[in-house]
């Protein structure tokens, strides 16, 4: 077993390879966990946001969207950014401040893009990503492709009035664009049911005359069927889809938050439902890997996890002069 | 070289950037069917289709997002803000997302977006209506910014903005939509964003003026005893410092008119600029002629006070010739305080 290292390739992988999905989701959760230990030991500035636990989500999406298919994404955006074909070097670069990361280092933890896999620059601003996936949508149906755009979101950013205006404008013009929705059960530090008066984020969709559907986000192969389904019928002309994927957000919003609200034994339950066990699990199961290719993978992911910090650690900070480059297009 | 509205000249500098590039499409409120509240996308909608021309819901946010989703992926969106004021519901969009993709994408990802929108007082639409705001969007760097001051800086300007890769807002005077001159059209009429414009020359003060108060100030300056080049500054974002410098430094005064508020106007950076760079230059202190710090009113005699006049004009400029100190502005005796 070896790992692809180019980013077209790692995306490529995960379209028919379940193993590589396995693979991805083990390697989301090494580097959000070294991403933790790195902060914890003062190298990085700033902030982050874990998606650990979200594994299944970003896998799912990646699974199903073509590398010519435009995405959207929230500042919790490392899993989707890996799972997208980003590379280890390229995440850690940025979080670390790096001429290494994906922008030089000019951008940081929540500002992760690369183009050639479809990922417009990550967004920080709650909700704002969701017109723009329906404008890339735009795109395509103007020039007449089959490609399609997704915007990635949480269920936060269903509050806030760029997740309306986006659906109904996607409706009115029924533009091949999925809407996924990872309902990780809070928005910031506040759990879902104290801002949010519906039990499921999908039921918002009727209101703009759209299809949804309520996913099961902890199987990467239930996300990405849900996804390739939306998109198919995106492509064929059958206008966007909000996709609801139910999941669980591990760590606190930020790395200052510890997450003391969370309610007894809820993370122990939602841990019965983890990604990675329950899929490394299957895969056992229906004979796709052993037990001790388990464990291969972890002792791989690691090391890639632990090269690709040293060879980030190794590269300069960006020179001051970059900060003038790219203000305006030449 | 027609002669046509402003708002003609609008319509006709995107119908010609529409038939020279398939990318360019139009969104807006009303801007389809009805051509536009201000008739400023007349006959787009015949033109070009349904597919190019688009009415959109009321939904700025959700609009003018989608052009920059757009413009990311390779169309060149020419978005309608009717009033400049709804720009407020979604600058998010324009200010921290659109004007920052080219920057977080290292230069990989452009956005060829232009933002129009009509601006100004003048015409009783209320407080509401009528504010010119350029400073929503001055002060953010990954935006070009520019300001029409009658048919033929509209054409040109316009065309200039479609053809740019970066997010572009595109300023238009209300009150000067139906203004007629000669405009020179086709590929001689585009404007480069960055370049200002001589309107008429003159020796003892270099008056930059933006938008609706170009005309204003060569008014002023056509019935005046003194003289001054009066310059049309077109673009703030960037700025054409070398034609206000070299002026500047030949009448040896400047003098901003702005319609916007005395305090945050654009007139205070050119000051700024200028009073440090040729400091030795300056036979006078800078002077800015603005409206006074409140709201747009409505009624007809106060927001005609409100917009700096040509007489207010006149008086000011004299005021600085005749005296070499700034003269108080007219709202001071109003006010009846310091």
């Amino acid at each position: 077993m070896s790992m692809p290292a180019n980013r077209l390739e790692r995306r490529q992988a995960l379209q028919d390879d379940r193993r590589a999905r396995y693979e991805r989701m083990v390697e989301i959760r090494a580097l959000e966990n070294k991403v933790q230990d790195l902060f914890d030991e003062g190298l990085v500035h700033g902030t982050t946001h874990l998606c650990l636990g979200q594994e299944a989500v970003a896998v799912g999406v990646a699974a199903a969207a073509r590398v010519s298919d435009t995405v959207t994404c929230t500042y919790r955006g490392h899993g989707v950014a890996l799972a997208l074909g980003l590379t280890p070097v390229d995440l850690l670069g940025e979080i670390l401040g790096r001429e290494a990361g994906s922008i030089g280092g000019i951008g940081g933890s929540m500002h992760l893009s690369e183009p050639d896999v479809g990922l417009l620059p990550t967004f920080a601003i709650v909700g704002a990503g969701i017109p723009v996936a329906a404008g890339a949508a735009l795109t395509a149906q103007v020039r007449g492709t089959d490609d399609a755009a997704l915007a990635v979101f949480g269920d936060g950013a269903t509050n806030i009035g760029a997740f309306h205006e986006a659906l109904n404008l996607a409706s009115v013009w029924n533009l091949p664009v999925v809407f996924v929705c990872e309902n990780n059960q809070y928005g910031e530090y506040s759990r879902i049911d104290l801002t949010t008066p519906v039990d499921d984020i999908a039921v918002r969709a009727q209101a703009y005359d759209l299809p949804s559907e309520v996913v099961d986000g902890q199987d990467p192969d239930n996300a990405a069927a849900a996804v390739a389904a939306a998109l198919e019928r995106a492509r064929a002309g059958g206008g966007p889809t909000l996709v609801e994927m139910k999941t669980y957000r591990y760590a606190g919003h930020s790395r200052a938050d510890t997450a003391p609200y969370r309610p007894e034994g809820e993370f122990e339950r939602w841990y019965e439902k983890d990604p990675i066990v329950n899929y490394g699990r299957r895969l056992v199961d229906e004979g796709l890997l052993s037990g001790d290719e388990l464990d291969a993978v972890k002792t791989l992911v690691d090391e890639s996890i632990a090269a690709a910090v040293e060879t980030v650690l190794s590269s300069p900070p960006p020179p001051l002069a970059a900060m003038f480059d790219n203000v305006l297009a030449p | 070289m027609p002669r046509m509205r402003m708002n003609q000249a609008i319509s006709a500098a995107i119908a010609d950037e529409m038939r020279a590039d398939p990318d360019v499409i139009v969104l807006g409120e009303d801007v389809a069917v009805a051509e536009g509240p201000f008739k400023t996308s007349a006959g787009l909608l015949d033109e070009f289709g349904p597919l190019r021309v688009r009415d959109t819901p009321i939904s700025e946010m959700g609009f003018l997002g989608a052009a920059v989703g757009a413009a990311a992926t390779g169309l060149r969106p020419v978005v309608e803000i009717m009033f400049v004021e709804f720009l407020g519901v979604a600058l998010d969009q324009l200010s921290t997302e659109g004007a920052k993709f080219h920057y977080l994408s290292g230069g990989r990802v452009t956005v060829p977006l232009t933002v129009r929108a009509s601006v100004g007082a003048g015409l009783g639409f209320g407080t509401q209506h009528s504010q010119t705001l350029e400073g929503w969007v001055m002060g953010t760097p990954g935006l070009k910014l520019a300001v029409a001051s009658g048919p033929a800086t509209a054409y040109g300007l316009m065309r200039a903005a479609i053809r740019d890769d970066s997010p572009t807002v595109v300023l238009e005077p209300r009150r000067l939509y139906a203004q007629r001159e000669n405009v020179t059209t086709g590929p001689e009429g585009v404007i480069p964003l960055g370049t200002a414009r001589q309107v008429v020359g003159g020796d003892d003060a270099t008056i930059v003026a933006l938008g609706s108060t170009v005309g204003t100030a060569a008014q002023a300056e056509a019935a005046a005893s003194w003289s001054a080049e009066v310059i049309d500054l077109q673009s703030l974002q960037p700025w054409d410092r070398d034609m206000v410098y070299e002026s500047v430094a030949r009448t040896g005064r400047l003098v901003t008119v702005e319609e916007n508020p005395l305090f945050g106007g654009w007139g205070a950076d050119i000051v700024a600029a200028v009073a440090a760079d040729l400091f030795g230059e300056l036979e006078g202190p800078p002077l800015r002629i603005t409206a006074p710090d409140v709201p747009v009113p409505f009624g007809k005699e106060l927001e005609e006070r409100y917009m700096p006049s040509s007489d207010y004009i006149d008086e000011q400029v004299a005021g600085l010739l005749q005296t070499g100190r700034v003269p108080p502005p007219w709202w001071e005796a109003e006010k009846g305080s310091p």
